[in-house]
This record gives structure tokens, sequence and C-alpha cells, in this order.
């Protein structure tokens, strides 16, 4: 029983970063109908910009709250510079060809950061620094919770709150949602669909800087590749969720953290990058929109 | 000087030509029709009044200033508005929301509120359904909320694309009464229409669009009387 409130605790941590990746994923699907391949490797650029950034302050030296959190909101603000980027001068000017020469180019992009990662960065991992002191938040019994597994819960759940609160209560959210369902229509409301494009690009690259950087304080190794299998997952899970859906994203983040962490448990670690696969391949049989997806003959 | 003027205005989709040198003028206050057949090209005029086309030829002259080349959600600034044809709603948001999208450009939350009233008095049924999602609206309802979400914007000019598509005769009144209303409260409506009948009779001056060009132009009340109109479009 303890084991399994363990293995609980690790799930919901790590999902909720799947989470965070996930939303990217996501948005920009709904709002471009595009997968938007780099986004994986935006969130490496998120880790890696933490890491330079941390020992650019010394905070690898004297871990504090108040630096940590300064790293985390350049970081954030760099991989939003840099989705808004790729969207501005990558994708925009092919918005108007078909869909597959978006799609590849999204997979240029994402080659494009990978190898200038390795040149830049260096092929071999990088232990990201410890912000913040790491210690055992409480105990029961077996069961130990760090202040990691809380910061990583408590911000990425803060994030994701945020998210829905500008996607559903505000203005620019519900312009974002009008741009989702017709770029024409939501244009005739005199709403400027370029700008909401590129709103959406550094929202969800800013929430993957975030991503990036949870993971570098609870693995600590970075590598320039680490986009790769951490975005299919996400990307996974927001199809699991139902692309196009945040919500659906979050809960599709959350059983795929999940059930990894179990399997590892309870089965064996060899399976765990294959549960992603299993669990595509299952949701896409039972369900294929996803869990939260919509039905698609609305637009008529 | 006219509130909306078109100069020989040539419109084409790669090689099919679906407007050819038309010229169009509405005044202020007017409610203009453009009848005219299926395939005539009444949308792709309003579409490229609402910038989503670029026209070949000609020019657009709104309010003194030329649209050519702006871009739709500017030319929404400028002061057009358009309810475009088959119910152009927001499915995934509440009917509320679908009229505060209409009211985007502006930022007077009390003059929005206020407008957001008057469309409730002029569609009730849309008070009622205000917090449902549009998409479960019916077809007369969506029409009502397509109109009403235009004027949120306080448009100089309304455009309307076939508000009586696949209406039930008494929905239709209902709504082009309220499109009188709209125009005695002082915005300028170009009305497109199948419907000739009702169009010609709320209407004061009228315009035929036959296969991208205009035939016939002249007072609504004289083309109701018009032999080639009677026969063609009136059915009588
Ligand atoms: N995207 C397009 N590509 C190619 N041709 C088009 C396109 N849209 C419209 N057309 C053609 O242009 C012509 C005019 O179309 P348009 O939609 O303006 O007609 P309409 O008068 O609005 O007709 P309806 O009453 O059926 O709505 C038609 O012949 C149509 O087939
Ligand atoms: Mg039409």
């Amino acid at each position: 029983m303890e084991e399994f409130f363990q293995h609980l605790i690790n799930g919901i941590s790590i999902g909720s970063i799947y989470g965070l990746v996930a939303i990217g994923y996501t948005m920009v699907y709904g709002i471009l109908n595009l997968i938007n391949f780099a986004h994986g490797d935006i969130f490496m650029i998120g880790a890696f910009s933490g890491y330079f950034i941390a020992r650019g302050l010394g905070a690898d030296q004297a871990p504090s709250l108040f630096l940590a959190l300064v790293v985390l909101i350049l970081s954030m603000v760099v991989c939003g510079a840099l989705g808004f980027t790729i969207e501005r001068f990558a994708y925009r000017p092919l918005r108007a060809m078909p869909r597959l020469n978006l799609l590849i180019t999204a997979i240029g992009v994402s080659l494009f950061l990978e190898n200038g990662g390795q040149l830049f960065f260096g092929a071999d991992p990088k232990f990201f620094p410890e912000l913040i002191e790491r210690q055992i938040y409480f105990q029961i019994g077996d069961i130990a919770i760090s202040n990691y597994q809380v910061i990583v819960v408590g911000l990425s759940m803060t994030l994701m709150f945020l998210l829905q609160y500008i996607v559903f209560h505000t203005k620019t959210g519900k312009a974002m949602q009008a741009v989702s369902f017709s770029h024409e229509t939501a244009s005739l409301m005199g709403i400027d669909t370029n700008r909401i494009i590129s709103f959406t690009f550094i929202l969800g690259s800013m929430l993957a800087a975030a991503g990036g950087i949870l993971v570098g304080l609870s693995y600590p190794r970075i590598d320039p590749l680490m986009g790769l299998l951490f975005g299919l997952k996400a990307f996974v899970a927001a199809v699991i969720g139902g692309i196009g859906s945040i919500p659906g994203a979050i809960a599709g983040a959350m059983l795929m953290g999940l059930s990894e962490e179990m399997v590892v448990g309870y089965f064996s670690s060899t399976y765990r990058d294959a549960l992603a696969f299993f669990l595509l391949i299952l949701v896409l049989l039972i369900k294929p929109t996803g869990i939260f997806g919509k039905k698609t003959a609305e637009k008529v | 000087m006219s509130l909306l003027s078109v100069e020989n205005l040539t419109v084409a989709y790669g090689a099919i030509t679906a407007l050819r040198n038309v010229s169009l003028v509405v005044d202020t206050k007017e409610i203009v029709t453009l009848i005219g057949a299926n395939g005539a090209g009444k949308t792709t005029l309003l579409r490229t009044l609402s910038g989503l086309l670029q026209p070949s030829i000609g020019t657009i002259h709104f309010n003194g200033e030329n649209l050519s080349g702006k871009s739709p959600h500017l030319i929404v600034r400028s002061g057009i508005s358009c309810a475009p044809e088959g119910r152009g709603i927001f499915p995934n948001l509440s009917v509320e929301d679908n009229l505060e999208l209409g009211a985007f450009i502006r930022k007077d939350s009390k003059g929005i509120q206020k407008d957001k009233d008057f469309a409730f008095t002029l569609f009730p049924i849309l008070k009622e359904r205000r917090r449902q999602w549009a998409g479960t609206l019916s077809g007369g309802e969506q029409q009502m909320l397509t109109i009403s979400r235009a004027l949120m914007a306080r448009p100089k000019l309304l455009l309307l694309d076939e508000p009586s598509l696949g209406l039930a005769p008494q929905v239709m009144k209902q709504i082009f009464s309220v499109i009188q209303s709209i125009n005695a409260e002082g915005t300028t409506i170009l009305l497109v229409e199948q419907n000739a009948n009702m169009a010609l009779h709320i209407a004061h001056r009228a315009y035929v669009l036959e296969t991208g060009r205009i035939v016939l132009t002249d007072k609504a009340q004289a083309l109701l009387n018009h032999p080639d109109v009677k026969k063609a479009y009136l059915g009588t």
C-alpha cells in the first residue's frame, strides 16, 4: 500500500510535467492544425537556458528560492521568444501552403534545434544545478515526499490553472478559441489572427520551458536530445486526451505519468517507454478522438 | 459622397472569374439589396468587401478610405461588419461569448453591455439561451446570433449574407423586420439575398447580379415591378 502511494506521488509529479509540455502541442494543433515537432526541443532549450542562466547568476553556488524563480522566469522568456520566432519566420510564411509543407518544416526546425544544441551545448549530458536545497518534506512510514515533488506539482498546477484562466476567461483567450474554430470568422470579429497565433506559440513555449526546468531539477541530467522522447510522450498524452483540448492534454498527461510509474513499479522499467505507444494504440482503437476529443462534425 | 463605393471590381478564384466589373454604391442610412441566383457571386462580393478576398481589378472606397489590401480585422475597425453566410457562429462558445467576440474591437464595457441588452430585446430567445453553447441553437436562432454579433461591433455598414437562408416564413419575417429596425436606428445595410421578394420589400435600392455582372439597378420598389425581375426572381 505504501509502495502504491509512493508510485502515485511520483506519477502525479511526472504527469504534471508532461502536462506542461502537452498543452503546447494541443494549443498549436488547435489553432493551426499543426503538430509542432519542434515543441519538444523548445522544452530542451528551456532546460538549457535554465542551466546557463543559473550558472550565470551564480544560483548553482547559493541555492535560493528567489534565484530559482528568476531562473524560471528568464528561461520562460527565452523560450517564449524562441517560440515566437519559430512561428513568425519558419511557419507563418508557409501557412497558405499545403499542411505537409508545414509539417516538414516543423521537423526541420526540430532537427535544427537538436543539432544546434549538440553543437553549442556539447553532446554529453550536463548536470542541472540544484537551485533549491533538496529536502524530504515529510515522511509517513516509507512514503517520502521531497520538497522537489511539492514544487513540481505546485508549480505545474499553478501554471496550468493560469493558462486555463487565460484561455477560458479572458478576452484574448476567447479570441484564441475563436481563431481555433475558424481564422476567417475570427478575423471578421476584428481579431488579428496573426497576433493570436503568436501569442499561442509564446504561451505554449513558456510552459514547455517551465517543464524543461522541472525535469532538470528532478532528474538533474539534461542533454540536447532530451526533448525527443519526452516531447513524443507529451504529444501522445495530448492525443490521448483529445488533441486540441487543454483539459484533455492535462488529463492525458496525468494518465501517462501515473501509468508509467505503475508499470515501472509493478512490472519492469524496460516497459516504461513502450507504454506511451501502447496507450496511444489503445486510445486510437477505443476512442480515436481521445478522452476529451471534440466531434469534428461541427465544422461544416 | 457615398459611404461605400465599389468601382469596376473583378474578383477571381484562380481561373474562375466570379465577379466582373462590378460597380455599386451604398449611401448612409440606406438599405441596399443585392439579389442574384446561386453562384451569381453575392458571397464573393461580401467576402471581398470584408477583406477575405483580394480583387484583381477595381477599388473599394469606404467612408473616404481606400480599402485595397487592408486585412479583414482592420476593415472591421474601419466600420464594416459582416454576418457571414451559413451562420458562421462559434459553436463551442456560449451565445454570450459569441456576442462579446462581436464587440472584440471595442473597449467600452458599458456600451457593450447596452448593445448586448439591445440584441436581447431584438431576439428575446437569445437571452434565454445566453449561457448555452451556440452550436446547440436552432438554425434560425443561429442566424439571429450571427446578425446580433455583427451588430456588436457598432458598424457604420452592416453586410448581411442571405439571412433568410433555410428559415421558416415566420422566422424570416421576424428577421427582416429586425433588419428594418436596425436600419431605423441608423445603421446602413447591404443585404445580399436570393429571396428577392422579401429583400425588395424592405430595401431602398437594389442591384441584380447575374453570373458575376450587375445587370440591373433601380429603386427597390421599381424593381418589384420590373418584368425581368418578376419573371426571374419573383416567379410571377
Ligand atoms: N473558393 C472558391 N474556389 C473556386 N470557385 C469558387 C470559390 N468560391 C466560389 N466560387 C465560385 O464563384 C462563383 C460565385 O460564388 P458565390 O459563392 O459568390 O455565389 P453566391 O452568389 O453567394 O451563391 P449562393 O447564393 O449559392 O450562396 C460560383 O460559380 C462558385 O462556384
Ligand atoms: Mg452565397
